[in-house]
């Protein structure tokens, strides 16, 4: 249901009822109070994954007419419908927290909104399908499956059945891979160079290191974040690195090494400014995710219209006043 | 009547015979046919359900604004309703 309305008694932003709920791992709901910070921290969050699934439709959206054979063909429709749908189901508990969709797509269309910086990447061969499922989902799962402990409710759940569906997602991409990294020399390069393109924007997904990243602190205090970058970009490189291997190609980063005291996989620097120069607009792609993503919503006015037009007449038939 | 205003409909679908109908979550939608039909693409992409309902959200009655509040204390000192409140001699079974 809707929590529109706003609470006269609003909770101060450090208040001791309200963290001692969090820390008695309690949930908050849509009608209770909440700090202000709480509130906007989610709203903030939500929108920009919401966003993220629905401009992430867009990459692999453009390999569906090129599939390389009908299974593949209906497998990538399905996932690109998932996306779809995980952004329909992040909206929704957005939503729940007195935002209306409408403006949170006016604000990713005004450039006010962020989304994830992953999906200005280009995708120039069917190996970076592979690519993008094995990796970018395998991080976005990383990051989601603390989420659906997370101390807010409808994200939680949202993030229940996102997790769920994701599931496909990571293996289809690791199929692709496999299946090219064991084909033809030149589809086993195809795939080793979608790799490599990969990698290091894939760990760059968890955002910056603990210590530059302002944010991180208090989420975790609000129980919305419950593990820091570091620590889930940690989980993923270790889960990661053995797959590397059963698929046979190699990850971009000659300081990858064992180390047997921590039982983790070492990993080399990660250029950050990369990262930033992509957030802050310079990406490869930027500015064409954008332009398509407000091209796909004027093209669907009229769809939208329609559907008004249809409902409206309806509506005036069973009311019994239609001419 | 504009996108904008497209009413929000809260969603509950029915797993499989015998279940009834849970809360799945919400869509917005122009009317309830196309609430029902975009419920189905949302939430049933896997089979999981065999049975829709959408509700118009503004017509849902809660309880109460807070969630937290003394509305359901009444039965908080009323532990004699639950069975283990009783005691039961040793040996006794079926009980
Ligand atoms: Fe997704
Ligand atoms: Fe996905």
């Amino acid at each position: 249901m809707h929590g529109n309305d706003a609470t006269l008694d609003e909770p101060a932003d450090d208040d001791p009822a309200f963290l001692a709920l969090i820390d008695d791992d309690g949930r908050v709901e849509p009608r209770d109070a909440m700090p202000q910070g709480y509130r906007q921290s989610l709203v903030r969050q939500i929108a920009q994954h919401a966003h993220s699934e629905i401009i992430g439709m867009q990459p692999e959206g453009s390999w569906i007419g090129r599939a390389p054979s009908l299974r593949r063909k209906a497998i990538l429709m399905a996932k690109v419908q998932d996306e779809a749908g995980h952004g329909l189901y992040l909206y929704a508990a957005a939503e729940t927290l007195g935002v209306d969709r409408v403006d949170l797509l006016d604000r990713l269309h005004a450039g006010k909104q962020k989304y994830s910086s992953i999906f200005n990447y280009p995708t120039p061969t069917w190996a970076d399908i592979g690519a993008i499922g094995w990796l970018v989902d395998g991080a976005a799962i990383t990051n989601q499956v603390p989420l659906t402990r997370c101390s807010f409710g409808p994200y939680a759940r949202a993030m229940v059945r996102i997790c769920k569906e994701e599931s496909f997602h990571q293996r289809q991409g690791f199929e692709i891979l496999h299946t090219l990294s064991h084909g033809t020399t030149e589809q086993h390069e195809m795939a080793q160079q979608a790799v490599d393109r990969w990698w290091w924007p894939s760990l760059m997904m968890f955002g910056p290191a603990d210590d530059e990243s302002p944010n991180s602190a208090r989420s975790m205090r609000w129980g919305i974040k419950r593990f820091s970058n570091d620590e889930l970009r940690q989980r993923f490189v270790d889960m990661t690195v053995p797959q590397a291997r059963a698929l046979g190609l190699t990850l971009p980063d000659p300081d990858l090494a064992y180390d047997e005291a921590t039982g983790h996989w070492h990993f080399g620097e990660i250029d950050f400014s990369e990262l930033f120069d992509v957030i802050n607009g310079n990406g490869p792609l930027n500015a064409e995710r954008m332009a398509h993503r407000r091209g796909a919503h004027e093209r669907g006015a009229w769809v939208r219209a329609a559907a008004d037009a249809y409902a409206a007449k309806h509506a005036s038939r069973s009311a019994g006043t239609a001419a | 009547m504009s996108s904008r205003g497209w009413p929000l409909w809260e969603v509950f679908v029915r797993a499989r015979r015998g279940l009834a109908h849970t809360h799945v979550g919400s869509l917005h939608a122009p009317d309830a046919e196309m609430a029902v039909r975009n419920a189905r693409d949302v939430f049933t992409r896997r089979s999981e359900g065999v049975s829709i309902w959408v509700v118009p959200a503004a017509a849902i009655t809660a309880s109460s604004p807070d969630e937290k509040d003394a509305f359901f204390d009444p039965a908080g000192d009323k532990v004699y309703r639950h069975p283990t409140f009783y005691e039961v001699p040793e040996g006794v079974e079926h009980l």
